[in-house]
């Protein structure tokens, strides 16, 4: 007991441990008896576990036919449903065809080859004697070095090695073009409209009654040649109509909504999945990655989840067309917060 | 000496003469005499390793079929294909390309199940072999590295299937990048450089799925293979280990021989493998992207959850809580330059969870090693009962994973079970601080148990549901000894004693050493010692008494 830390290569054999105190451990028995199988004794076992494995072999290649009958058999047309059989039965019969055979090869290793456990010594991983010749080559080869006894050349080495790999970082500079101001603006200006996500027919105040929400995109989005999912990512709007007793406006925003109709970015200030989910009932704003909810009657603040900052507010107005447009761009980015955002 | 030379070896059967023909030519005898009887132990445990190295295979040449048909293109495009319902939606050449294989490319469904099936499968299988080397003490020396080995892939196979699971650009995925994006963006100084350089620019930009190709086919499975070639190699080196039992023991390996027995076993359970995973993707559908729509910004479905092996960091995201009663957790510090943003809301789910679990994982071997002072070569296995404090440490950390992994969730559990969100939520905020302590107090507990349970057995015997009324009247139910093979596996293990602190030459036991001291006893305080031949013959002993019929009648210790 308790030399379970003597950790002398000769001590760590458990079974010549369990041998030093013989009172108190019991010693090894060795390997349990040969047990011979059914297979061994009775020739009809044998023959019919070699019958087995053949059928099982059989069942494989009765799959491997399903799988061709299936692939070459089955014209696909344009519903799901033969597009269903097909997938299954071309699965079903590679399911078949291997574990055909591969059931087929464990019940013969299991049934008819050998089974004796046989034992096998371990060598050592290396010999004590190497070990020490191998310890001596590698402290000549660094005493031949010198680098212990001349410091400048080791540390100018250290040096050298320690900056060499900055050109493989610079290389990818051209990876992507620096941030500059671009998630500080979006597509949203003066008098650009609000419009239905995704055909973009523009938004009439009147449209939107009480307890409704719209999914919107800036009228310009849809026509934009190159980069339309760029912006969009970041200009989607949630709009909404309230009684407008609940909304409770802090100073400066008491007319950036237009008669009950507010319009937040939809984007969750957490990181940046779409908060598609309105609770009328309650006026909450649930993101549905993280469940991040917003209060919409207090500007969207953040109730519950891993979000801090409140969704940011479109200021809107009315066209005089009837048609909602934006006054400005959000006051701040959108989106997840970045170390530059301030 | 005779003149006459010997007649040329001649091998008598045909593979004996085709053995013959490639040694002469490449001299591969030495490894057929290395190998070709290698003895290799067996037990269903170590399935899982080879389930890993299986489903890998079966990754390469599914994934290698997908490339055939696969286009990581962004540039936009209008569908042409034969699904329905999306016929002239714009979407992205990738998405259109995942749609064709799915639709018109006879069994390219097919494939892509295979592909994402055995995926999942591969990084459960690696996650559980990894378990199963945690809990049976195979991580000790001299497989310490091979432990960091491991969890390098595990990590690797992590990055295959999320660079894999963005390919197809539809919505589902594209949110996932989107999420990645934030978290990157709360790097501190640099992260909205990385995302930028990484995306091509603005999120989603158009460089982002080439780039994920590049690295999901050739990069990280690069690495992999290069990962399991050195795995594999060490295993030959080492050796396999082996469960105690009768006749195992620290210096022999005891098993079948490569060949043929384990060979065919092993070969064969490939193809079961192989056949289990095309049952599933025949019956079980994966990713349906037809469903999803191509990526937009704008909208996202609910319910929706990442593959399984990422749902622990999304699940540690959603704990987090972004103000903790009154404090934001987004700070905006002011520097001179300007005032910048530090989101430890996003920060600190993101990488705090996984940098214990990976340092843990990764500095464990050396952690119990210095506590134990066990610096021996061990290649038989412990039963995970014999080393409960071992134990309980490995359910805590699983534990922890799992109350993540569970987070992930959270709203499903919510609308499954009716319970409200918010209240799933705070309970799963708890668990993750109780629930790693609870499950190593009742691991350990259990472990203890279940050791005491082998001492009677080694002791007592087994009972046989035999009762006997003894001449007193007394009814008494026999137990049958077992035979010293398997009341050898139940007693044949070391139960070390925790340790004082060790003096130095100087005769002070240093700070070190009695912290390590502490923890040697927090290792090996509780502890139940093996049943010993004396108090074996010292029961027989009252048995025969019992059985002679006197009136000593005390039964237990």
């Amino acid at each position: 007991m308790g030399d379970h830390s003597d950790g002398t290569p000769a001590n760590s054999d458990a079974v010549a441990k369990a041998g030093h105190n013989e009172v108190d451990k019991f010693q090894d028995p060795g390997l349990p008896p040969h047990r011979l199988r059914l297979a061994d004794t009775d020739p009809k076992a044998a023959k019919r576990a070699e019958r087995q494995v053949a059928i099982l072999f059989g069942i494989s290649i009765v799959g491997t036919l399903v799988f061709l009958l299936a692939y070459f058999g089955i014209r696909l047309d344009d519903t799901i449903a033969t597009l269903r059989l097909q997938n299954l039965f071309m699965g079903l019969g590679i399911g078949f065809a291997m574990l055909g055979i591969g059931t087929g090869i464990v019940h013969w290793a299991r049934a008819l080859m050998p089974d004796h456990e046989v034992s096998e010594l371990r060598h050592e991983l290396r010999p004590e004697a190497d070990r020490v010749a191998a310890v001596q080559i590698v402290d000549d080869i660094v005493e031949e070095t010198g680098i212990k006894r001349r410091p400048l050349i080791r540390n100018t080495l250290i040096g050298a090695m320690a900056l060499a790999p900055l050109p493989a970082i610079a290389i990818f500079r051209d990876l992507g073009p620096l941030p500059g101001n671009s998630l500080r603006h979006t597509l949203w200006k003066k008098g650009e409209r609000l419009s239905r996500d995704p055909d973009g027919t523009p938004i009439k105040a009147s449209d939107v009654t009480i307890g409704s929400a719209f999914h919107v995109i800036p009228e310009s989005l849809n026509k934009l040649e190159t980069g339309k999912l760029n912006e969009k990512a970041k200009a989607v709007v949630l709009l909404m109509r309230l009684n407008p007793e609940d909304l409770h406006p802090s100073p400066g925003r008491e007319d950036w909504s237009y008669n009950g109709i507010v319009a937040y970015s939809k984007i969750c200030t957490h990181v940046g999945c779409p908060v598609a989910l309105y609770e009328q009932q309650t006026h909450h704003l649930l993101c549905p990655c993280h469940q991040s909810t917003f209060d919409l009657t207090r500007e969207c603040k953040v109730i519950f989840g891993p979000a801090v900052r409140p969704l940011p507010q479109l200021p809107i107005a009315v066209d005089g067309d009837g048609y909602l447009v934006a006054q400005s761009d959000f006051h701040e980015p959108v989106g997840p917060s970045f170390w530059e955002r301030g | 000496m005779s003149t006459i030379t010997e007649a040329p070896f001649e091998p008598q059967t045909s593979a004996g003469r085709i053995t013959n023909f490639v040694d002469q030519r490449v001299g591969g005898s030495g490894i057929l005499r290395e190998f070709g009887r290698k003895v290799f132990p067996d037990h269903w445990s170590f399935m899982f390793g080879e389930v890993a190295l299986y489903s890998f295979v079966i990754l390469l040449l599914s994934g290698t079929f997908l490339t055939f048909f696969f286009d990581p293109s962004m540039a936009e495009t209008h569908y042409t294909g034969s699904y329905i319902p999306l016929k002239g939606v714009e979407m992205s050449v990738a998405y259109s390309s995942s749609l064709n294989i799915s639709f018109d490319i006879r069994g390219g469904l097919f494939m892509r199940q295979v592909h994402h099936w055995s995926a999942l499968l591969f990084v459960a299988a690696v996650a559980v072999h990894m378990l199963r080397v945690f809990f049976t003490g195979a991580f000790r020396k001299p497989r310490e590295l091979n432990w960091v080995v491991g969890g390098v892939l595990l990590i690797l196979s992590m990055a295959a299937g999320f660079t894999g699971y963005s390919l197809p650009d539809d919505l589902l995925s594209g949110n996932g990048l989107r999420i990645i994006d934030g978290v990157m963006k709360s790097i501190p100084v640099v992260g909205t450089y990385i995302s930028f350089f990484l995306f091509g620019g603005e999120f989603p930009g158009n460089a982002i799925i080439g780039r994920l190709y590049m690295l999901h086919i050739m990069l990280v499975p690069a690495m992999i293979l290069l990962m399991i070639a050195i795995h594999l190699f060490m295993v030959v080196i080492h050796k396999h280990t082996q469960y105690p039992g009768p006749g195992r023991n620290d210096g022999n390996v005891v098993g079948y021989p490569l060949g043929p027995v384990y060979a065919a076993k092993a070969g064969g359970f490939f193809f079961i493998v192989f056949g289990i995973i095309a049952f599933v993707a025949a019956l079980f559908t994966i990713n349906p992207i037809w469903n999803y729509g191509p990526y937009d910004p704008s909208p996202v479905s609910a319910g929706t959850q990442p593959d399984w092996y990422i749902g622990w960091v999304d699940g540690a995201l959603r704990l987090m809580p972004g103000w903790l009663f009154n404090i934001p957790l987004e700070w905006h510090i002011p520097l001179p330059w300007g005032v910048n943003t530090l989101s430890l809301n996003v920060l600190i789910p993101a990488l705090v969870p996984a940098g214990i679990v990976f340092t843990l994982l990764f500095a464990y071997p050396w952690i119990e090693r210095w506590v134990t002072r066990d610096d021996r070569e061990h290649h038989v296995l412990d039963r995970p009962r014999n080393v409960p404090t071992r134990t309980a440490i490995g359910v805590a950390g699983f534990i922890f994973y799992c109350v993540m992994w569970a987070a992930a969730s959270s709203d499903l559990i919510a609308t499954h079970f009716q319970v409200s969100l918010n209240d799933v939520t705070y309970w799963l905020r708890a668990l993750f601080f109780i629930g790693p302590i609870l499950g190593f107090i009742i691991a350990k507990r259990v472990a203890l148990a279940l050791q005491r349970k082998d001492r009677e057995i080694a002791l007592h015997g087994r009972e046989t549901g035999r009762i006997v009324r003894l001449p007193h009247g007394e009814f008494q139910e026999m137990h049958a000894q077992l035979d010293d093979y398997k009341r050898y596996k139940l007693v044949g293990f070391e139960s070390p004693v925790a340790e004082e602190g060790i003096p130095n030459e100087n005769g002070i036991v240093t700070k070190t050493e009695r912290r390590r001291a502490m923890l040697s006893s927090f290792f090996f305080e509780d502890r139940v010692a093996p049943a010993t031949p004396l108090e074996l013959a010292a029961g027989h002993e009252q048995h025969e008494a019992i059985e002679a019929g006197e009136d000593a009648k005390e039964v237990s210790h």
